[in-house]
């Protein structure tokens, strides 16, 4: 993208910036909805992840411009999702944990 | 060719040596990268809260679910969502030399940032006036209570630091001593704050509601 385009796009009307504003709190308004469905807790785990991740992406994405700069993109999702893979060690142990305690079923 | 020719001609094409030399990272400026990096350090340290949260939550039977109604913490997500737009209007009229409006835009996000503070703090005084604190949870698990003020109060702190760097940058952007690439850097970090509260608010706030 030529740096005049660049100018214009960042100079634009709001558009772009309210439909996305609109998307999140749409989105939200959903992760309420899951809350008051009757659901394992699992199952509302893995829902209120989803729509979080998708929030974050646009918010990532659109309000702070990471969709204009592929280079620093890919270098945040690349540091994010070693940090996140690094953390899942946490996470197998304690499932191990909860199935070697007196309660595991 | 001139120094801005080389920085345009630099965006286009990397093929010439003189433009991988005068190319910042990844086409961002200095400070901008800075932010970026505090904003990805920053991120592990929610990260690795949120998935401590999850690990005890996990192993922990009998998780209390104190949450009976969702009214203020609905209101806090829209006043946050809210703020992240208004900071966007004050980035768009500052990148139009628009300085009296990315000023006025810039004061309501401070004070958007500040009724979300307010709000806070009136749910953190209801739980502690039902005899939650960071040590003592009557409704099971002191973990609960632990957790719970750890994390919001972590995000309520930074809410807090945003309000101060907001209202520091807007002045100083309206006297001329900051430029409008300052203001956006102070909007990216709001943005960030923003985007932590979407993910404290499914996992600390709506999987305890409770039915």
């Amino acid at each position: 993208m030529a740096a005049a385009e660049v100018q214009t796009h960042k100079t634009g009307g709001m558009g772009k910036d309210v439909a996305v504003y609109v998307c999140l709190l749409v989105l939200a308004g959903i992760q309420f909805v899951i809350a008051y469905q009757d659901i394992s807790t699992s199952q509302m785990f893995v829902r209120m992840l989803s729509v979080a991740l998708i929030e974050g992406g646009l918010a990532l994405l659109f309000f702070m411009d990471l969709s204009e700069n592929r280079g620093l993109r890919w270098f945040v999702l690349i540091f994010t999702v070693a940090v996140i893979l690094g953390m899942q060690y946490g996470w197998t142990d304690s499932f191990r944990l909860i199935d070697g305690v007196p309660w595991a079923k | 060719m001139s120094q801005a020719d080389l920085s345009i001609h630099g965006q286009v094409s990397r093929t010439g040596a003189t433009e991988i030399m005068t190319a910042p990272t990844f086409s961002v400026p200095a400070k901008k990268m800075a932010m970026w990096l505090f904003i990805i350090a920053d991120s592990a340290t929610f990260a690795g809260c949120l998935v401590a949260y999850g690990f005890t939550r996990n192993a922990t039977p009998d998780w209390p679910r104190p949450f009976h109604s969702i009214t203020n913490v609905a209101v806090m997500t829209l006043i946050l969502l809210t703020s992240s737009l208004t900071m966007l209007l004050a980035i768009r009229s500052a990148q139009r030399a628009d300085k009296p409006g990315a000023f006025r835009w810039t004061m309501i996000t401070a004070v958007l940032g500040v009724l979300f503070a307010v709000l806070h703090l009136r749910e953190w005084m209801g739980m502690i006036s039902e005899g939650a604190t960071l040590f003592h949870n009557p409704w099971g698990t002191p973990l609960f209570s632990s957790l719970f003020f750890s994390i919001t109060g972590l995000h309520l702190l930074h809410v807090t630091g945003g309000v101060v760097a907001l209202i520091a940058v807007g002045i100083r952007y309206q006297g001329g001593r900051y430029k409008a690439d300052d203001l956006e850097i102070a909007g990216l970090y709001w943005h960030f704050v923003d985007l932590v509260w979407m993910f404290v608010v499914p996992f600390v706030y709506l999987m305890n509601l409770s039915h």
